[in-house]
């Protein structure tokens, strides 16, 4: 055991530990928290592996955007402030989804590493590409799928867009706007409702005369 | 595994930091730590001071006169003061998250004055992705704002920390996309590297050397703008709006906590300062063209005597103070926007303006 690998198992550890709490938190913003802890822990294990401008990417797309945006939106929604609990009763499906997963993955690992097609490799030392490296690769040599991905980003956003706009004859209640004029021109007596209408009656003679 | 560990922590540094030179492994990292501490305790005071006693002049007031010769004093005896007053967390608040949240934000404050380069070798790393380095961690520093937002438990707590979200978000795409345009020009993301590169900027057929601000004039605005509006300072202070929300997520703190939220602005205030200084005002460059005194390498700016090395210093330093007084006046000279003005203004202007600068500087980059 090195320093650097005393830190990957730290880092693993915190990583794994945010990931627990994660799931099994009952507060909804503590999960997204814990979530958000789980994603600068990968970002964390990226940046020991060398892996830096991985790491980078890792904070600032998912840390600084996703998770911000699940902790906006849950906000914005239902979350209670302060500490209110707010729990869904899916707990058994959901660890048995989960652990299902978690068998499938680690077999198919621990096949890959000890007795399968990557049981003889030698171990390299690892030294992260260079960003220009990368630039080429993405720009260059991969180019086309690079282009595609954009393309279908693209799509589900502007998908994203067009479900969550409401068209004038949709269902659903609109809502009611203030409508502030700043015209110069003041409402000519005679012209709107107001004026000819409503007022003359509550200011005419005859409910003047009733009246004590 | 002993050649995977040490191959695998030593990042690509493009130039070495002046700390490398001593011997051993503990001296250059103490200096290192002492270093960015400093940075993020004193220049910050600095600028608060600068603050008080600029926007005491321009409304016809003296600032703080009480604390040291000419008040030098204030901010210090503020945070003795800040340390000593009782911590009152609300009975409702979700006491972790409260507690975490200025933390959250001042901690990402503090990593991003590891890249910031003052001068020749002066300073703590000089990362290949130093700018990108800057830009992701200072979007960290939004998470401390919702969760402090959150658990306050209060409702105008809850709205500032919601408008801080959707401000800094709609702001740090224009940030960026102004930072990108500059990093296309120089070729290279590391902020030592921009700061070679605009010493060896010619204006096209010329021989004069110019600094990217005068290109990218555009991109400089849309950086400052923007830099403000992340800073959430007034104008664009929507999040604490006093007069609409108290104080905004903010509200509830007190003492050291709130001590720390302020520590933040103003630490971001100087680091978004040396940013603009490196990204266009050339770093420590006097003027365009002019080399330092006893430097010898590329453009006068690096190989520095340590007369050059102290120059250079205070040559940043001004610059950032100088950025930090524009932002000051235009706090003393604007209004507060309104929130739909702020959205409209990043996503209907800013974004575009900043796609279309980076198209411009690109197709100039290839053409030249």
């Amino acid at each position: 055991m090195t320093g650097h690998d005393v830190v990957f198992v730290l880092v693993g550890l915190l990583t794994a530990a945010a990931a627990i709490l994660t799931v099994t938190s009952k507060n909804l913003v503590h999960a997204a928290l814990f979530l958000a802890t789980t994603l600068a822990g990968i970002a964390g294990v990226f940046l020991v592996l060398a892996a830096d401008f991985l790491a980078l990417v890792q904070l600032v797309v998912y840390v600084g955007a996703v998770a911000v945006l699940f902790l906006f939106g849950l906000m914005l929604t239902r979350a209670p402030i302060g500490r209110e609990a707010l729990d869904n009763q899916n707990r058994g499906l959901a660890i048995g989804v989960s652990g299902g997963l978690f068998v499938v993955l680690s077999a198919l690992i621990v096949d890959a590493v000890v007795g399968g097609s990557l049981g003889d490799t030698t171990v390299a030392e690892v030294t992260g590409p260079g960003i220009e490296d990368i630039g080429m690769a993405i720009f260059a040599e991969w180019v086309l799928p690079f282009e595609v991905l954009s393309m279908l980003l693209l799509a589900a956003l502007i998908g994203a867009i067009v479900l969550a706009r409401r068209e004038p004859g949709d269902s659903g209640e609109e809502a009611m706007a203030t409508r502030i004029d700043f015209g110069d021109a003041p409402p000519t007596e005679g012209t709107d409702s107001l004026s000819s209408g409503s007022l003359p009656e509550l200011t005419s003679g005859e409910r003047r005369e009733g009246g004590p | 595994m002993t050649a995977i560990s040490s191959g695998a922590t030593t990042y690509i540094a493009q130039s070495v930091s002046l700390f490398d030179g001593f011997d051993g492994f503990v001296l250059p990292l103490v200096l290192k730590i002492a270093f960015v501490l400093q940075l993020f305790f004193v220049v910050p005071l600095v600028g608060g001071y600068l603050e008080h006693k600029a926007m005491g002049r321009m409304q016809h007031r003296r600032g703080p006169v009480e604390a040291g010769p000419f008040g030098v004093l204030q901010l210090v005896a503020d945070g003795i003061k800040f340390i000593q007053k009782e911590d009152v967390i609300p009975r409702a608040a979700d006491r972790w998250v409260f507690a975490a949240a200025p933390g959250v934000a001042m901690v990402p404050a503090l990593l991003v004055f590891l890249v910031i380069p003052l001068g020749p070798g002066v300073f703590a790393l000089d990362l290949e992705l130093g700018l990108f380095y800057a830009l992701a961690i200072t979007s960290v520093s939004v998470l401390g704002v919702l969760m402090g937002g959150w658990a306050s438990a209060n409702k105008f707590s809850l709205i500032g920390g919601l408008r801080a979200g959707a401000q800094l978000i709609a702001y740090e795409l224009p940030l960026i996309l102004a930072a990108i345009t500059v990093a296309v020009q120089a070729g290279t993301l590391s902020l030592v590297g921009i700061v070679e590169a605009q010493a060896g900027f010619m204006i096209p057929g010329t021989g004069i050397n110019v600094w990217f601000v005068f290109p990218q004039i555009v991109g400089f605005g849309i950086f400052f703008i923007s830099a403000m509006a992340e800073l959430s300072r007034p104008p664009f202070d929507m999040p604490i709006g006093d007069s609409e929300l108290v104080f905004g997520y903010m509200t509830e703190y007190t003492g050291i906590k709130y001590a720390m939220y302020m520590l933040t602005e103003y630490a971001g205030m100087i680091t978004m300062s040396a940013l603009m200084v490196v990204l266009y005002l050339g770093g420590w460059q006097l003027l365009p063209g002019v080399p330092m005194p006893g430097c010898e390498g590329a453009g006068g700016l690096f190989d520095c005597s340590p007369i050059g090395i102290a120059l250079s210093v205070l040559v940043t330093l001004g610059k950032i103070m100088a950025l930090v007084f524009v932002m000051v006046w235009a706090r003393v000279a604007y209004p507060r926007l309104r929130e739909d003005q702020l959205q409209r203004m990043s996503w209907l202007v800013l974004v575009p303006l900043s796609l279309l600068n980076l198209a411009v500087i690109t197709v100039f980059k290839v053409v030249f």
